[in-house]
C-alpha cells in the first residue's frame, strides 16, 4: 500500500532532556522520522523540550513546540494544530508513556487523532509483567520457570524443583519490586523468602529460576501493515544476563549461536511481535540463552525504536527509524528501496562482513560514593561503537574511542596488575570488565577460569586471549625486528601505534607512537577504508559510510573537490553531550553550503552526525589521533574543524598544529593560550580586563602558598578539562590539601590552578561570534545559581534579568576586546562573574559551547552554522542575526541523582547534569523561574 | 598460550588475481568455481549442501568456526564444497554441544582452505567481473602455476554434477503417515527430508538416474524433485524423460532449486547461467498473489529466463525483489509448482516452510479426488 492520504498532519513526540537510559539516540530517530515524513509531503508538528536536538531545528518540522513534555502541553498543541495522527514511537519511553496516558484518558479518540507506528494495547501488554507472561505462555514462548510459594517450606520445594540455587525471589504485589532479588545461598534464600512473605500483602512470593549468567541477545525487527517482518540485526551481549543491555559490551552480529539457534530466536521474535498487536513499525526483543543448550527464554519486547535500534542502524547501515516512519504512514517494506544500495529492496535482512562492538561510557568519577557495580539498572551515560574486520580490531578500536586516556584494550602503560586484584575485580561486573579479562590473561589465567568467574562466553575470551598473545609476542621485541607479517597481524587486531610503541619500549629502547607509524609505513602498512553497505558487497552501494581496516583494498575514492574534515565529539558523557553533536551537524551542513566536501569522523552511534546522509563522507572511527591522521592522509582535506566537537576534538589541536595541518578558525596558539591560565591572565592584564586572583601550582606546597596569598575560599582545578572535572571549592586548608591530593592522583601530568572564589557573585555566560571585523553576541545568559555551581548545572536565563545596562555594556565591551586580542575567528564564549558593578572574566573558550544550541533555539539564529561559516571565511554581515526572542528563555539542567540513590545531591564546580530543557516564560511569576530561584543556594557544595 | 604456527596458502583466480593467506583444514591443492555466501551463520550447513558440490566457498562474514562443528548441522553425509576461503578463521570455538573445532572437521573431510584473505575485495572482484574458477593451495608456492591451473579447471557451464552427489541406492524414510512421496535426489538437503517427514510423508529417496518405472513401483502419491549442483541443462539430458512421465501421472510435483529448473526445462523454458549467482540467507522474495515477502535462503548460479516462461504453461508465482528474477512457478498443464530458493532454509529464515504444507495439501486433495473417482 502506498502512503496514506487520509492523514495530513502528524504530531511527533520527542524524548526530552538527556537522562541515563534515554540519550541522543532519540534525536537521531526523531530527526530521521521528521525528514522522512516531510519527504512524503506530510505536515509535521513536533514537541520536544530539549533545545540541543537537531529534530527541533526549524528545518526539521513545519511547527516545533519547545515545551515541557506533559500531557497538558500536548493538549494545548493539539488544540492549536489539530493533527490527524500522532507518532509516539520516536520519543523513547517518554513519548510512549505520554501517548498511553492520553489514550487512557480517551483524548486521542475524542480529538479524532490516529495513533500510528504502535498499538497502545501493545504497550500495555509489554509494560505489564503478568500480561506479558500470560501472553508468552499462550503463544508457546518459553520463560523463566517459576511458581508461587506461601511458606518457606513451599519455597524450599520449589527451589529443588527449579534445580537449586541461585533463584530469584519476587514478593507479590510489592511496590517497585521491593524485597525482591537474586539469592545465592540457603541462608540468603530463607531470609529473603520470610521477609518477602511478610512484605507481600497477600503473603506470597514468586520463586523464579535464575538466568544470571545466561547469554543475552537482542533482535531488532521491522514490520509493515502487510505483516511482512524483517530482522535488521541480531546483537549479542558479551556481558551475560545480570548486566543491563545499556551497560553491556555488545557485539553485532551474534557470534556464538549456530544457525539453528539463531533461527529459533528469529522465529520466536516474529511470533512475539505479531502477538502484541498489528502495528507497522519497529520493535526490539530480548532473549536469554542457556549456555550449552538449545533452551532460551524471552525477556522483554519493546514496540518502539530504541538505543539498540540506533546501534543496529549504525551497525548495519539500515536506517531503522526512517523506514519505521514510512511503514507507520502506510508503506509496505517491499515498496521501499534500500537507501544504501539505491537499487535493491528495503525488505531484506542486512548481511554484514565486519564486526561491530559497542562499549558503554560511564561517569562514576563525577559521583563520589556511587555504587559502581553494574546491575540491571542502567548507569552508563553514553557509548561508543566501533567497526573492525574482526572482533579484536573492533574491541581495540572501541577502547580507543572511549576517550578515557586509553590507546586500546590495555598494553598502553597504565596497569600494574596482580592476580588477587584482578580476580576480585572480575567477580562482579564493573565498567572495566573487558580490561580486567585482558589483565587476567596477561597474568596467565585460562579461558576456563575466566569463563567460570565471569560467565562470558569462551569465544570472546579466546579472542581477548589471542590479543594478549600478540601483546606477549611483541613485548620486548625491537621495533626494527618486527616483521611485516607480525606488524600486519597487530594492526589487523586493532593495536594502535601507541600500544605497539609501549610494547616494544619494554625492550629498553625508547620508541614513540610516531616511530611505529613511520616503521609501519616503511613496511607499506596503511589502513584501507571499507564501505558499510548492508549487503556484504553482494551489490554495489553508493552511500559514503566508511570504516578502516588493515586489508587489501580501499573503497573510499578521494574526490578532487576541496574538503574539510570535521571531528565529532565522541561518546556522550557528563559535560560533553548532545549539544556538541548538534554543533557538529550544523558545522557539516554549513561546510557543505560553503562549497566544501564535508568529511565527518565520529564514533558515537547515538548521534545525528553519524547518520549516513548528513556529511558528504562519514568515517565511523575513533576520534583518536592515529585513526584521524590516517583518514586525513587518505583524504588530504584543506584543513580540519576542531571547534565543534567539544574537548574531544580540541585536545587533538596540538597534534594537528605540530603536524602542520591547517586548523580552521581561531589559531592553535590562541586556543592554547585560553587553556593556559598564566598566558591568558597576562593577556587580560594587557587589555585591562579584571579577573579573579589566581596561581598555578604543581605541588601541594605551591597550592598552599597561593591559597594563603589570595585568601580562601579558593577554586582548585586541573587545566585542560571540560565539564569542570576534578574542580572543587575549598574554604580551608585541609580541604585544599585533600583536593590537591586527589588531583595529583587523577591528573598526574597536569598543572593545576588555584583561583580566588568570588562569593555571592552572579555568573554570566556569553556566547559570541567574531569575524575579524564585527562581533555578534549570540546571547548573554544570567545564571540563577551563584558562581561556584558549574555553568552546565546552572539554570540560565536569557536575556539577563537583574544585570544593569552598565554591566551589560561592560560585558559587551570586554567580549569585543578579548575577541580582538585573541584574533578570534568564529566562536568565543566567555564566562563572567559579576559582583555589584564589577565584572570579572572567569574563562574564555574559543569554540562552540554547550549553550550554543540553547541560544539558537531561544533566539532563532543558527549560531553553530554561522560560526562555522565565519571560520571558513564568511562575514557576519551576510547573515540575519536578529534575535526573535520576545520573552525569557530558561535553560534548566536535568540531574541523574535518581539513578544513584546512594549519592548526595550537591552541586559545585564539577558538572553533574546529563541534559537540559528549554522553557519560555513571559515573566518571573512562573514556577520554572521561582523554584530554581528559591533553591538557588541549596545544593551548592564547598 | 602460544600463537598457532602459520602455514602459507595461496588462492589464485583464473583471471590472474592472486591472494596470500594462512592454510586451514587439509593440506593440498583444490579448485572450482569461486562463489560467495553472505549468511552470517550456518557455515556447516553450507559446506555440506550438495548444491555447492565442486565450488570454492568464500564466506563474507569474517569469523567462521566460532561454534565449532557438530553432526546435527550436517545437511548431507559429507562436506560438498571443494575448498574454503575466510577472513578470520576461529581456531578455537565455543559450543559445549559441538563435536570438534572446525579445523579438525575440515581435515577429517579433506577440505583445503585459506584464511586471512581480504574476502570483501574478492567478492567485489567477482561481483564486477562475474564468476570464475580459482585454485587454493597450501603446498604449491608458484602462483603462476596456480593461475594456470585455475584457468584449466573445468567450467561449471555444461557440467553435470547431480550424479556425483546423489545416493547410490534408494532409501526409505518412514513416518507412519498416510501418504507416500517419491523424492528424486539430485543432491537433496537433509532439512528437506526432515520437513517432508515431519509433515507425515513416508518418503522414498531415489538416485538421480532412477527410471520412472522403478519409482512407480513404490506407488507414490506425490513427487519431489530436489536441489542439486551443476548446470541444469546438463542434468536435463537424462532427467527430463523421467520428469515428463511423472508429470503425466497427474499427481502433485514439487521442485526446489535444480528441481525447479528441471521442471521449467521440461516445459521448454530456458535456464541460463547468471552473471553472479544468489547465495545467502537474506534474499527477499515476493509471493505475487499474497503480496507478502519471504526472507529466503538462496543458492543458485543458474536461473529460469523470465521471457521464456509461456503464460499458457506456467505462471510466475514468486519474484526476487532485488533483481526481479523468477523465484517460483505454478504449472498449468500438470499438477506441479516449484521454487528457485530454499524453503527448507538451513541455514536461513523459516519464512517459506508453508510451501511444504502446500505440497502436502495438494497430495491430500489429489488423493481425495482420486478416492472419489
Amino acid at each position: 500500500m502506498p502512503r496514506r492520504d487520509d492523514i495530513h498532519k502528524i504530531l511527533i513526540i520527542g524524548s526530552g532532556p538527556i537522562i541515563i537510559g534515554q540519550a541522543c539516540e532519540f534525536d537521531y530517530s526523531g530527526s530521521q522520522s521528521c525528514r522522512s515524513l516531510k519527504e512524503e509531503g506530510y505536515e509535521v508538528v513536533l514537541i520536544n523540550s530539549n533545545p540541543a536536538t537537531i529534530m527541533t531545528d526549524p528545518m526539521m518540522a513545519d511547527k516545533v513546540y519547545l515545551k515541557p513534555l506533559t500531557t497538558e502541553s500536548i493538549k494545548e498543541i493539539v488544540e492549536i494544530e489539530k493533527p490527524d495522527a500522532v507518532l509516539p514511537t520516536m520519543g523513547g519511553q517518554t513519548g510512549l508513556n505520554l501517548a498511553r496516558d492520553l489514550q487512557h484518558e480517551g483524548f486521542w479518540r475524542k480529538n479524532n487523532i490516529q495513533i500510528i507506528g504502535v498499538d497502545i494495547a501493545a504497550i500495555d501488554i509489554t509494560e505489564d509483567r503478568q500480561q506479558f507472561r500470560d501472553l508468552m505462555e499462550e503463544i508457546g514462548i518459553d520463560q523463566c520457570k517459576s511458581r508461587t510459594a506461601n511458606s518457606l517450606l513451599d519455597a524450599k520445594e520449589i527451589v529443588l524443583e527449579l534445580g537449586g540455587l541461585p533463584v530469584v525471589i519476587r514478593p507479590s504485589f510489592t511496590m517497585g519490586g521491593m524485597g525482591g532479588g537474586i539469592v545465592w545461598t540457603e541462608e540468603q534464600m530463607e531470609k529473603k523468602v520470610l521477609r518477602g512473605l511478610e512484605l507481600s500483602p497477600i503473603h506470597e512470593v514468586l520463586i523464579e529460576e535464575s538466568i544470571f549468567g545466561w547469554k543475552e541477545f537482542e533482535l531488532e525487527l521491522l514490520r509493515d501493515d502487510n505483516e511482512n517482518v524483517v530482522i535488521i540485526c541480531g546483537i549479542e551481549n558479551m556481558d551475560p544476563m545480570g548486566v543491563h543491555t545499556g551497560d553491556s559490551v555488545t557485539v553485532a552480529p551474534t557470534q556464538t549461536l549456530s544457525d539453528k539457534q539463531y533461527q529459533a530466536l528469529r522465529d520466536a521474535a516474529i511470533k512475539m511481535m505479531r502477538s502484541i498487536g498489528t502495528f507497522a513499525g519497529g520493535c526490539n526483543v530480548q532473549f536469554a540463552y542457556e549456555p550449552g543448550s538449545d533452551r532460551f527464554v524471552a525477556i522483554e519486547i519493546n514496540p518502539r525504536v530504541s538505543r539498540s535500534s540506533a546501534l543496529a542502524s549504525k551497525a548495519t547501515g539500515y536506517p531503522i527509524a526512517k523506514v519505521a516512519t514510512k511503514l507507520a504512514v502506510g508503506y509496505t517494506l517491499d515498496e521501499l528501496k534500500n537507501q544504501i544500495t539505491g537499487t535493491t529492496s528495503a525488505c531484506f535482512e542486512p548481511s554484514i562482513d565486519y564486526v561491530v562492538v559497542k562499549v558503554p561510557r560511564w561517569n562514576f568519577d563525577k559521583f563520589p560514593g556511587v555504587d559502581e557495580e553494574l546491575t540491571t539498572q542502567m548507569k552508563a551515560v553514553g557509548e561508543v561503537m566501533s567497526i573492525g574486520r574482526n572482533f579484536p580490531e573492533a574491541l581495540n578500536k572501541a577502547w580507543q574511542s572511549l576517550e578515557i586516556g586509553r590507546a586500546g584494550l590495555g598494553a598502553d602503560g597504565y596497569e600494574e596488575i596482580n592476580r588477587k586484584d584482578v580476580r576480585e575485580r572480575l567477580l562482579k561486573p564493573y565498567w572495566d570488565r573487558s580490561l580486567q579479562v585482558r589483565n587476567a590473561f596477561k597474568l596467565g589465567a585460562s579461558v576456563e577460569e575466566v569463563a567460570d568467574i565471569t560467565k562470558i562466553d569462551p569465544w570472546f575470551l579466546q579472542q581477548i586471549r589471542y590479543m594478549v598473545s600478540l601483546e606477549n609476542r611483541t613485548e620486548g621485541q625491537a621495533l626494527g625486528s618486527i616483521t611485516r607479517d607480525e606488524m600486519y597481524e597487530l594492526k589487523q587486531a586493532g593495536f594502535s601505534d601507541f600500544q605497539i610503541a609501549f610494547l616494544v619500549s619494554k625492550s629498553g629502547e625508547d620508541v614513540t607512537e610516531d616511530d611505529v607509524r613511520n616503521h609501519r609505513k616503511e613496511l607499506g602498512l596503511l589502513p584501507s577504508f571499507k564501505l558499510v553497505d548492508t549487503c556484504a558487497a553482494e551489490f554495489p552501494a553508493e552511500t559514503p559510510y566508511y570504516y578502516s581496516a588493515y586489508e587489501g583494498e580501499t573503497e573510499s575514492d578521494v574526490s578532487d573537490r576541496k574538503k574539510v574534515m570535521i571531528l565529532g565529539s565522541g561518546p556522550n558523557r557528563i559535560g560533553q553531550g548532545i549539544e556538541f553533536d548538534y554543533s557538529c551537524v550544523h558545522a557539516v551542513m554549513a561546510t557543505k553550503e560553503m562549497g566544501y566536501e564535508a568529511i565527518m569522523v565520529n564514533c558515537n552511534p547515538e548521534t545525528v552526525s553519524t547518520d549516513f546522509d548528513i556529511a558528504d563522507k562519514l568515517y565511523f572511527e575513533p576520534v583518536f589521533w592515529e585513526r584521524v591522521l590516517d583518514i586525513f592522509e587518505h583524504e588530504k582535506p584543506e584543513g580540519v574543524i576542531l571547534q565543534v566537537g567539544g574537548q574531544t576534538a580540541l585536545k587533538l589541536a596540538k597534534k594537528f598544529h605540530e603536524a602542520g595541518i591547517k586548523i580552521f578558525g581561531t589559531s592553535f596558539e590562541m586556543m592554547d593560550l585560553a587553556e593556559d591560565r598564566g598566558r591568558f591572565s597576562a593577556l587580560l592584564k594587557e587589555i585591562n580586563i579584571p579577573f579573579p586572583q589566581y596561581g598555578t601550582a604543581f605541588t601541594a606546597e605551591d597550592a598552599f602558598k597561593i591559597a594563603n596569598r589570595i585568601k580562601y575560599p579558593v577554586l582548585i582545578r586541573p587545566s585542560y578539562v571540560l565539564g569542570g572535572q576534578g574542580m572543587r571549592i575549598a574554604v580551608k586548608e585541609d580541604e585544599l590539601l585533600r583536593y590537591v591530593d586527589s588531583i595529583l592522583k587523577t591528573h598526574p601530568e597536569n598543572e593545576f590552578l588555584i583561583d580566588k572564589f568570588l562569593e555571592n557573585a552572579i555568573e554570566v555566560d556569553v556566547d559570541s561570534t567574531y569575524d575579524g571585523d564585527e562581533l555578534h553576541i549570540n546571547g548573554i545568559m544570567q545564571h540563577i545559581e551563584p558562581a561556584g555551581v558549574h555553568s552546565g548545572d546552572s539554570t540560565a536565563v536569557i536575556p539577563p534579568y537583574t544585570l544593569s545596562d552598565k554591566v551589560i555594556d561592560i560585558i559587551k565591551d570586554y567580549q569585543l576586546r578579548m575577541a580582538k586580542a585573541m584574533n578570534i575567528l568564529g566562536f568565543l564564549n566567555v564566562q563572567y562573574a559579576v559582583q555589584g558593578e564589577n565584572v570579572y572574566v572567569l574563562e574564555a573558550n574559543p569554540r562552540a559551547t554547550r549553550t550554543i544550541p540553547f541560544l539558537a533555539k531561544a533566539t532563532g539564529v543558527p549560531g553553530s552554522a554561522v560560526g562555522t561559516k565565519v571560520m571558513l571565511g564568511a562575514k557576519l554581515k551576510e547573515f540575519d542575526l536578529e534575535s526573535k526572542l520576545d520573552c525569557y528563555a530558561v535553560k534548566e539542567p536535568i540531574f541523574p541523582f535518581d539513578k544513584f540513590p546512594e549519592v548526595k545531591k550537591e552541586l559545585g564546580p564539577e558538572m553533574k547534569s546529563t541534559g537540559e530543557t528549554i522553557y519560555f516564560m513571559k515573566d518571573f511569576n512562573d514556577e520554572h523561574f521561582k523554584k530554581p530561584f528559591e533553591f538557588k543556594n541549596l545544593y551548592l557544595s564547598k | 598460550m602460544t600463537l598457532p604456527q602459520k602455514k602459507r596458502a595461496i588462492i589464485a583466480l583464473s583471471d590472474g588475481t592472486v591472494e596470500y593467506g594462512t592454510a586451514i583444514g587439509y593440506d593440498g591443492t583444490t579448485g572450482g568455481e569461486l562463489c560467495f555466501n553472505t549468511s552470517m551463520m550456518g557455515y556447516q550447513e553450507i559446506f555440506t549442501d550438495p548444491s555447492y558440490y565442486g565450488q570454492l566457498m568464500m564466506m563474507t562474514y569474517p569469523h567462521i568456526g566460532n561454534y565449532g562443528a557438530s553432526s546435527r548441522d550436517d545437511e548431507s553425509r559429507k562436506v560438498m564444497i571443494a575448498g574454503l576461503i575466510v577472513r578470520s578463521f576461529s581456531w578455537e570455538y565455543s559450543n559445549p554441544m559441538a563435536d570438534s573445532n572446525l579445523n579438525d572437521y575440515l581435515i577429517r573431510n579433506k577440505i583445503v582452505g585459506i584464511s586471512g584473505v581480504d574476502t570483501r575485495k574478492l567478492v567485489r572482484h567477482i561481483r564486477t567481473k562475474g564468476v570464475m574458477n580459482a585454485v587454493i593451495s597450501t603446498t604449491e608456492t608458484d602462483a603462476e602455476l596456480l593461475v594456470e591451473k585455475a584457468r584449466d579447471w573445468v567450467s561449471m557451464k555444461g557440467l553435470e554434477l547431480a550424479t556425483k552427489v546423489t545416493r547410490e541406492e534408494a532409501q526409505t524414510v518412514r513416518n507412519g503417515g498416510t501418504f507416500r512421496v517419491a523424492a528424486i535426489d539430485y543432491g537433496i538437503k537433509q532439512n528437506i527430508i526432515n520437513n517432508l517427514v515431519k509433515r507425515g510423508c513416508n518418503l522414498r529417496i531415489f538416485p538421480a538416474k532412477t527410471s520412472f518405472e522403478e519409482i512407480m513401483e513404490w506407488e507414490p502419491d506425490g513427487f519431489f524433485l530436489s536441489n542439486g549442483p551443476g548446470d541444469p541443462n546438463a542434468t536435463a539430458d537424462y532427467a527430463l524423460e523421467t520428469i515428463n512421465q511423472i508429470k503425466n501421472t497427474g499427481k502433485p510435483v514439487f521442485g526446489i532449486c535444480l528441481g525447479h529448473q528441471l521442471m521449467a526445462l521440461s516445459e521448454g523454458f530456458s535456464v541460463s547461467k547468471m552473471f553472479v549467482g544468489h547465495r545467502g540467507a537474506n534474499h527477499p522474495v515476493k509471493h505475487i498473489h499474497k503480496g507478502l515477502v519471504e526472507i529466503t535462503t538462496q543458492n543458485h548460479g543458474f536461473a529460469v529466463d523470465p521471457d521464456s516462461v509461456n503464460n499458457g504453461q506456467a505462471e510466475v508465482t514468486h519474484t526476487n525483489l532485488n533483481d526481479n528474477t523468477v523465484e517460483g512457478l505454478n504449472f498449468k498443464q500438470f499438477n506441479g509448482f516449484s521454487v528457485q530458493y530454499h524453503p527448507e532454509a538451513s541455514p536461513g529464515p523459516h519464512d517459506s516452510s508453508y510451501l511444504f504444507d502446500e505440497f502436502i495439501s495438494r497430495i491430500k486433495e489429489a488423493k481425495s479426488t482420486e478416492s472419489v473417482k
